[in-house]
């Protein structure tokens, strides 16, 4: 039976959203690539297989909306509106990237674009979700953020505190666990005494949902109804997206081994999620085979833009080792911040910012 | 100038500048109802409600976190820890996260905010509750550390540490609380962060210090003037930024240097100093620097004990006595 989203929704809309899902695989594969060929560095996690999470997650929000997530980003980066050109070339650690060549894989943000990270310490990053969610009734705003992680994240005491902060003081905070299954190597099985992560909204009285994170419409009217929660009646939510990681759990690490099968891939990879959308407008009558061409071959040249513009992106230029350490160093103080004003340490005091010196 | 306790100056900084800007809000355990464990956040509820003095749960890592996510998008968060002790459960999103954040952005988002609280020894609280953590939060490029050791300093940095854009660790002393002194009512009377302050000034050796030491520093010197023994004390007040400047400056001027501090020495903020005064004032020195500090043990919970792991007077004197080769 069609998902009544199917209807419900315009024809563009569901375009939009298979585009993006294609962009986002696209452009994960084009980072494997280059990956493979040393031109992104350090540890890179790629989102292949859980398009439909960041995409039907995403969907429901304003763009005054925020979102928070953890080291997976680069597509849930994108989804959120930075442009695929400064996610590339911060995987390239260049300027133009959208740290500044700062952050990495992951370590994506934009204040424009309201994408808060990009953190890398399982589950540092939702209490900081939640302090979002604070800021936002703070000043009586009807925003939401929704928070990703990992469902090994939820075994951390930041989600416990999180939760029990978000549901005793009513934060408009949605929190969506990726249980794509494994934490690295661990089989959720084995590293959880109960297995619906979903019930441990009840320890805090906190609604919850599971969704099927493998089918982007599902995904979607369940985010739908959560964002309306938090909107409306500022409620959190904790949503249990079950989903799938095609690949291992950073590009150094093996797509199968002790901890599953190379069966066992490819019998998810039978479920995959852009697969089963293309399958589910095709069948609507909303896409054709020839439109779906002309959508990949648009995708893939926007992916290869994007890697051309990292390429040609020079690195940071070396003045921006010191900056940035600080927002704002104290007019009237006399500082020793070591690089602030002294790009050369070896210059030892003389290297000070004499500008600095109140003194 | 109002004669004032150093927790009443550090009520007054909370109170004036949560009147002057409601970005700023201060969340911590009992720092409503209970007007702070220590009371430094007396009457502060009823003056400004619950959505700005905010009672957390025992959550220290959420409500750190909270704050920082707060801080992000704007706010201007004032976080009370119980005791610094406690605020090691929050060291990730601490050093994690708000030390980070505006580097890793490119300076995207910055992250106004101020954790403060008691550190360091009380009266046989035992190891647990006895720590003086100051040089492990120095250690980290991205964090401001302050550690004032007055009244007046108290007030002066904490107002500065609200108004400051970067993560602000504010460490008080816990045995100072009730401490007296001339604080200035001026509502806009800041201390710069990164500015020492010589609280005594003397030609013969110095006594290099921060927090709640300068009172051990002031009280050795007084005993070596008894003793002909003219003694200058330099008070950091700021860990980060550090101002080098006074503390060379007066290196310079005795050619002689002690460093004082509550904390252990092994890679603490006296290791630190006198690595920097011997790359900046070699030449100028007539003895090798020494410092005096808790002996390297976890606190004894016994009174006897006690006294002998933490830096005194005592011990003070007789560094000074030693680097001017009496």
């Amino acid at each position: 039976m069609a998902h009544e989203l199917i209807e419900r929704l315009e024809p563009d809309a569901h375009l939009g959203m298979l585009r993006l899902m294609l962009l986002g695989r696209r452009f994960e594969e084009k980072s494997a690539e280059s990956y493979a060929l040393g031109k992104i560095g350090g540890f890179c996690h790629l989102y292949i297989g859980q398009e439909a999470v960041a995409v039907g997650a995403l969907a429901p929000l304003r763009e005054d909306d925020y979102v928070v997530t953890a080291y997976r980003d680069h597509v849930q980066a994108i989804v959120k509106g930075i442009p695929p050109r400064e996610v590339m070339a911060e995987l390239y650690g260049r300027v133009d990237g959208s740290s500044g060549g700062k952050g990495g894989s992951m370590h994506m943000y934009s204040a424009e674009h309201r994408f808060l990270g990009g953190w890398g310490i399982v589950a540092g990053q939702i209490p900081l979700a939640t302090g979002v969610g604070w800021a936002i009734r703070y000043r009586g705003g009807n925003q939401v953020c929704v928070c990703f992680m990992g469902e090994a994240a939820v075994n951390q005491g930041a989600f416990h505190e999180s939760l029990n902060m978000a549901a005793l003081w009513k934060l408009p905070v949605i929190y969506i666990v990726e249980n794509n299954r494994y934490g690295m190597g661990t089989a959720w099985e084995r590293a959880s005494s109960l297995y619906d992560v979903s019930k441990k909204a009840c320890a805090y009285a906190l609604p919850s949902a599971v969704a099927d994170g493998m089918d982007v419409l599902k995904m979607r009217a369940t985010v739908e109804e959560a964002v309306e929660r938090a909107r409306e009646e500022s409620m959190p939510t904790l949503i249990e997206a079950r989903c799938y990681r095609f690949m291992g759990h950073s590009m150094s690490d093996p797509v199968h081994g002790v901890y599953r099968t190379k069966e066992d891939v490819e019998e998810a990879k039978q479920e995959d999620p852009i697969k089963t959308y293309i399958d589910q407008l095709k069948e609507a009558g909303l896409l054709t085979g020839d439109r779906l061409e002309e959508m990949d071959a648009e995708v893939r040249e926007e992916v290869e833009d994007a890697a051309e513009f990292a390429e040609n992106s020079p690195p940071p230029p070396e003045e921006d080792l010191h900056r940035d350490v600080y927002a704002e160093i104290n007019p009237g103080g006399r500082l020793f911040l070591e690089g602030v004003g002294a790009p050369d340490p070896a210059l030892g005091r003389a290297g000070r910012d004499p500008g600095a010196g109140g003194g | 100038m109002a004669v004032i306790t150093y927790r009443e100056a550090l009520n007054q900084a909370l109170a004036e500048e949560l009147e002057r800007d409601p970005d700023v809000f201060l969340m911590g355990e009992e720092v409503g109802q209970y007007d702070g464990a220590y009371k430094v956040s007396k009457g502060l509820l009823e003056r400004f409600g619950e959505e700005r003095i905010v009672d957390t749960p025992i959550t220290e890592l959420g409500f750190a976190g909270l704050g920082i996510g707060a801080a992000m998008v704007g706010l201007r968060p004032v976080i009370e820890f119980m005791t610094w002790n406690f605020a090691i459960l929050a060291n990730d999103q601490i050093v994690n996260n708000a030390a980070k954040l505006h580097y890793m952005t490119a300076g995207q988002f910055s992250c106004p905010i101020v954790f403060r609280g008691p550190t360091g020894a009380a009266l046989q609280l035992s190891a647990q509750h006895s720590q003086a953590l100051e040089a492990s939060y120095a250690h980290f490029p991205g964090l401001k550390v302050v550690v004032p050791g007055t009244p007046a300093d108290a007030k002066g940095l904490l107002k500065a540490a609200i108004r400051d854009d970067d993560p602000v660790i504010v460490l008080e002393g816990e045995l100072l609380y009730a401490l007296k002194g001339e604080v200035p009512e001026d509502e806009d009377f800041v201390i710069p962060l990164g500015v020492a302050e010589v609280k005594r000034e003397g030609k013969d050796v110095s006594i290099l210090t921060h927090g709640k030491m300068i009172n051990v520093a002031l009280q050795a010197a007084e005993r070596l003037a008894e003793d002909e023994v003219d003694a200058e004390v330099v008070d950091l007040r700021s860990l980060r930024p550090l101002d080098l400047d006074t503390v060379i400056a007066s290196v310079e001027k005795t050619n002689r240097a002690v460093y004082l501090e509550e904390g252990w020495g092994f890679s603490g903020i006296g290791a630190e100093i006198v690595a920097q005064v011997q790359e900046h004032a070699f030449d100028h020195l007539d003895a090798p620097l020494l410092r005096v500090h808790q002996v390297d043990v976890p606190m004894p919970y016994s009174k006897e004990l006690e006294k002998l792991a933490k830096p005194s007077v005592d011990r003070t004197i007789e560094a000074c006595n030693r680097v001017l080769y009496r």
